[in-house]
């Protein structure tokens, strides 16, 4: 099915809704077309068209009920599929925890993530860019391997009880890995756009380049605590860890870094160094998300830790309710305030320290402290006197993304980054932290 | 290893909210549906039509994949069943060569002109993408196997247990952890059909049913006072079975500090046992730093197989196709080529296998039409093979592909992906008991915890769930805050003593993740415990 607008996909759901008998029902559908295209040694691999979209409906009989999914959308199959949800409620145990759907809802604008130009890349466009890519691999005597994808995406919501909300988004990412011909220097660049015009693929392909170049001959430093400098990808994927456990159900049943002896929390506390902010705005035109959250709730701007001070938690609306606190849906992407300086003035105000490119294979050693352990990669230099004067082997860290947040030095600008664990997208700074702790050397490039 | 999809569906990983709107693939089905599965006649059909409108279009190869995959995921915690998600997804996928390049598209809209044109586009972008080819792809010869079939040999199908007696034994799992002193507890069941049907336009029609199980489950205890927490997983394997699997049976147990499992899990027996042993987790000795000697427990061992040997094996890996996400590798063609590169120590023996009953890589043949196989990866310490597939076999001198070809489902293209991996047994009578008793000074680890490994394969960190300390060949408490560090060469050449067949056991991930878009598989790893000498233990303690 192609990709619906507010008035079909609300056309849609009121028909499905007209089949319900249940006390309550839910209706809510997804649908997308993707297109992406692989490359590795220099030439295309794989890559692909897939066109998906799925309706889920939830029906409930008191504290009974029944989800049931379908993609075929003629009227025996809408009403086939909300039976099913009902036949299903009558069988499914009666959960002590489960709420009522929400009513009528007041959402901010939708669809700021939408752009035209984006929802018309096809398989030419896409294999013109991943061209300009290869091209500066090739002449610069590298060999790339990347990836590029496009989705254009909506999703749509109603119920009985008068709830309907709508969003249409476009996006994508580039990323791409460049290594030299004998294998002993890796430069990596990523990317995530709204907008298929801000991304420059050459512009990006380039910076991996210099990086791979750079990287050749790394020596060996002793592991042990250093000062870094974390790009923004590399940052990504130890701050997103804060967001992944910072649920008030976890941290009120003591079973969170947030969690206090005597079932107390640490919301309200002071955490991390006082500079770091951090927030979510659906409507920030940088990184735009979704006015709604899946279960209905609206998103707002809202912020999780203020100066430094865990100032929010998520919660489910059943927990929100037995606490009597508010009712905070989880966000879909985050903000982190940054600083004024770029990068290169970053580097060039330290006098000891190591620049990262990228993390990975981050993994929890620790809930309790948050301690992740994980490695560089792709670009790992030593910082002397305000210059990158070596390229250095990768290192293994265990680290707590807290205890880091409370090393902090300094911040640069913040920018657009995808996280290379989650996929998820942040506005982060690059950020000077000290006693940062390497635990071992890796031979890998 | 991914583990966010799982973590997210249980809600183990509670905090992933960001990830709250990224649809379940699949559509639901009814609980009590009885399982059926599609015509084979249709299935044909529907390839047919595919084969033929991609021929005319110019592919010069096709294969087309039609499946249905369905799931079914119970979720409990505490007392409480909180989510049954049944799901089903059911389409068509499409590859072809076209200009000597790879295209591939997909639909769920299976009549004949979604077909016809999902054909034509996987054909046009595989034109489109020529432009930017370098070699035409090179594809191993493949006879087609006529109109053939595999089943998994199950004995319980498990969408055909009622909902209820699943439901029953996760709160009863439940029930006995919060008895035994536990806080809390999740438990959860993952169970997989996968029907696939496979064409080529080599002439192969083959029709398989693949089942896979996956109970598990997740305890916490929490001190009040101190507000310190620990936390006990199931030392269940995710497994290539029917229900039978969940079928407790005595002669499949390996009693010791702790009951092991072979074929057979007794989920209530393991969740008694894992509610004492998290509180014993609370109280155990912080480890001292320092050289250990190993003894690892294969409910421990297969994941160190699956990363540090499983991963650097894989062919796609060594040759870049994996460098801007899994990763390449640090066994190189010349490593192989010298037939002599010493990954482990002599009594080290890995295999592959896309056969073994019971193991989760197990089908009759791959997602691109090969029959399975069993071949050596290390022989006596040394690297022998690597695991590959259509397109790569011609790399390594072979005529034949491995059959290691796998997609996630029939939306997404098929890839190199890892077969069983398994360290083979001692070939001298040796029990676990035995080889700690001559340990002076070692950690004994039973099941799997916390793990990262770099991009090559090197270096790599491991946690576990419980740690027992030896000394002087006896195990004389817990230790916590254990991870071990080494080097894949290293470590393999560390390995000094195997248990034998009597101890050989299954372990196995659900969700390994590769490619770009990911995708997961799932994948066996069989082991008997083995020891490897003087590895670096840290202390993963913290203060935040």
């Amino acid at each position: 099915m192609p990709i619906l607008t507010r008035e079909e996909a609300q056309a849609l759901l009121k028909k499905v809704l007209a089949y319900s008998k249940a006390d309550q029902c839910e209706v809510s559908i997804y649908g997308s077309d993707n297109g992406n295209i692989r490359y590795a040694r220099n030439a295309v691999s794989t890559s692909g068209g897939n066109t998906f979209s799925q309706m889920a409906v939830a029906s409930a009989y008191g504290k009974r009920q029944g989800i049931a999914t379908i993609n075929e959308y003629d009227d025996a199959s809408l009403e086939k599929v909300v039976r099913r949800s009902e036949e299903l409620a009558k069988l499914a145990p009666e959960n002590p925890e489960f709420m009522p759907y929400l009513g009528p809802q007041q959402y901010g604008p939708s669809g700021t993530g939408f752009v035209q130009e984006t929802a018309a890349i096809d398989p030419k466009k896409r294999t013109d860019m991943v061209a300009a890519s290869l091209d500066i691999s090739r002449r610069n005597d590298l060999i790339a391997a990347g990836f590029l994808e496009n989705t254009t995406a909506y999703s749509a919501m109603m119920n009985s009880n008068g709830l309907f909300a709508y969003n249409n988004s476009t996006g994508g990412k580039f990323n791409v890995t460049l290594r030299t011909q004998d294998g002993t220097g890796s430069g990596y660049v990523s990317k995530g756009f709204t907008d298929v015009s801000k991304l420059d693929v050459s512009a990006a392909t380039t910076i991996a380049a210099k990086k791979a170049a750079g990287s050749k001959s790394a020596k060996a430093l002793e592991p042990g605590k250093y000062t870094v400098i974390l790009e923004p990808a590399a940052a990504a994927v130890l701050v997103e860890q804060i967001f992944f456990n910072m649920d008030a159900r976890s941290a009120d049943e003591g079973r969170s870094f947030l969690s206090k002896p005597g079932g107390k929390t640490k919301v309200g506390e002071k955490l991390v160094d006082d500079r770091v902010t951090i927030y979510s705005d659906p409507w920030n035109p940088e990184l735009p998300t979704s006015p709604y959250n899946g279960d209905g709730r609206p998103q707002e701007k809202i912020t999780w830790i203020d100066k430094g001070v865990i100032q929010n938690v998520y919660n489910t609306r059943y927990w929100a309710e037995k606490q009597k606190v508010k009712s905070v849906p989880s966000p879909d992407g985050a903000i982190m305030i940054g600083g004024t300086k770029s990068l290169e003035e970053l580097i060039k105000s330290t006098e000891k320290g190591i620049l990262v490119t990228r993390l990975w294979y981050i993994r929890e050693v620790d809930p309790q402290t948050l301690l992740f352990t994980g490695l560089t990669r792709d670009g790992t230099f030593y910082i002397e006197n305000g210059e990158i004067k070596y390229p250095i082997k990768n290192f293994r860290f265990n680290e707590s993304p807290i205890i880091m947040l409370n090393n902090l030095e300094e911040m640069g600008i913040s920018e657009r980054t995808v996280s290379g664990e989650s996929g998820i997208e942040l506005l982060l700074p690059p950020m000077k932290i000290r006693d940062f702790t390497f635990t071992s050397l890796s031979d890998a490039v | 290893m991914k583990r966010r999809d799982f973590l997210h569906l249980t809600g183990m990983g509670i905090g992933a909210g960001l990830l709250s709107q990224i649809p379940l693939i699949g559509k639901a089905i009814p609980l009590e549906t009885p399982w059926y599965s599609v015509d084979v006649a249709k299935k044909k059909e529907m390839a047919d039509i595919a084969l033929n409108a991609a021929r005319s279009k110019g592919a010069t190869y096709t294969d087309v994949r039609i499946g249905r995959y369905l799931n079914q995921y119970v979720i409990t915690r505490e007392d409480k069943v909180e989510n049954v998600v049944n799901t089903e997804s059911y389409g068509i996928g499409i590859r072809v060569l076209a200009n000597g390049c790879w295209g591939f598209s997909s639909t769920d809209n299976l009549t004949r002109d979604g077909i016809a044109q999902a054909a034509a586009l996987a054909v046009a972008i595989a034109k489109e993408n020529s432009r930017i080819m370098t070699t035409p792809v090179e594809l191993a010869p493949q006879k087609g196997y006529g109109e053939v079939s595999w089943k998994a040999p199950i004995q319980r199908n498990a969408f055909d247990v009622p909902l209820k007696e699943k439901a029953d034994l996760l709160l009863s799992v439940n029930d006995a952890a919060i008895k035994g002193g536990a806080n809390y507890v999740g438990s959860y069941l993952f169970v997989v059909n996968e029907q696939k049907y496979f064409a080529s336009s080599d002439g192969s029609y083959i029709d398989q049913d693949i089942h896979r199980i996956w109970p598990t489950f997740r305890i916490t205890k929490i001190d009040a006072a101190t507000g310190k927490f620990e936390t006990r997983a199931a030392l269940s394997a995710p497994r290539g079975m029917g229900y039978e699997y969940l079928m407790p049976d005595e002669s499949e147990k390996i009693h010791g500090v702790t009951t092991l499992y072979r074929n057979r899990y007794d989920m209530l027996e393991d969740a008694r046992q894992g509610a004492a042993q998290v509180q014993q987790k609370m109280k155990a000795k912080s480890v001292e730093p320092g050289k250990y000697d190993l003894v690892l427990d294969p409910s421990h061992l297969w994941l160190t197989i699956h990363e540090s040997v499983g991963h650097p094996t894989e062919l796609d890996r060594v040759l870049g196709y994996e460098a801007n996400f899994a990763g390449t590798s640090f066994l190189t063609l010349d490593k192989w080529e010298s037939k002599k590169f010493n990954f482990g120590s002599p009594i080290v023996n890995i295999k592959a296998d896309k056969k073994q009953p019971g193991s989760l890589g197990a089908v009759g043949y791959d997602d691109e039409g090969v029959g399975t196989q069993e071949w050596d990866l290390i022989k006596d310490g040394t690297l022998v093979n690597y695991q590959a597939i259509r397109d790569q076999a011609h790399i390594i001198g072979l005529d034949h592909s491995q059959g290691c070809c796998y997609s996630q489902s029939w939306k997404d293209v098929q890839f190199q992906r890892m077969p069983n991996v398994s360290l083979q047994p001692g070939k001298q009578k040796l029990t676990p008991a035995e080889i700690i008793k001559n340990v002076e000074k070692g950690i004994f680890i039973v099941g799997d915890g916390s793990f990262s490994i770099d991009q090559q394969r090197y270096n790599f960190q491991f946690g576990g769930q419980m740690f027992y300390e030896i000394k002087n060949g006896q195990i004389v408490g817990m230790l916590k805050d254990v991870a071990y560090q080494s080097n894949t060469q290293e470590f393999w050449n560390s390995c000094k003593a195997i248990a034998d067949q009597r101890d050989y056991r299954l372990g196995g991930s659900f969700f390994d993740g590769k490619g770009q878009p990911e995708q997961v598989s799932a994948v066996s790893h069989g082991s008997a415990t083995a020891r490897f000498n003087g590895v670096n233990v840290i202390n993963t303690a913290r203060k935040i």
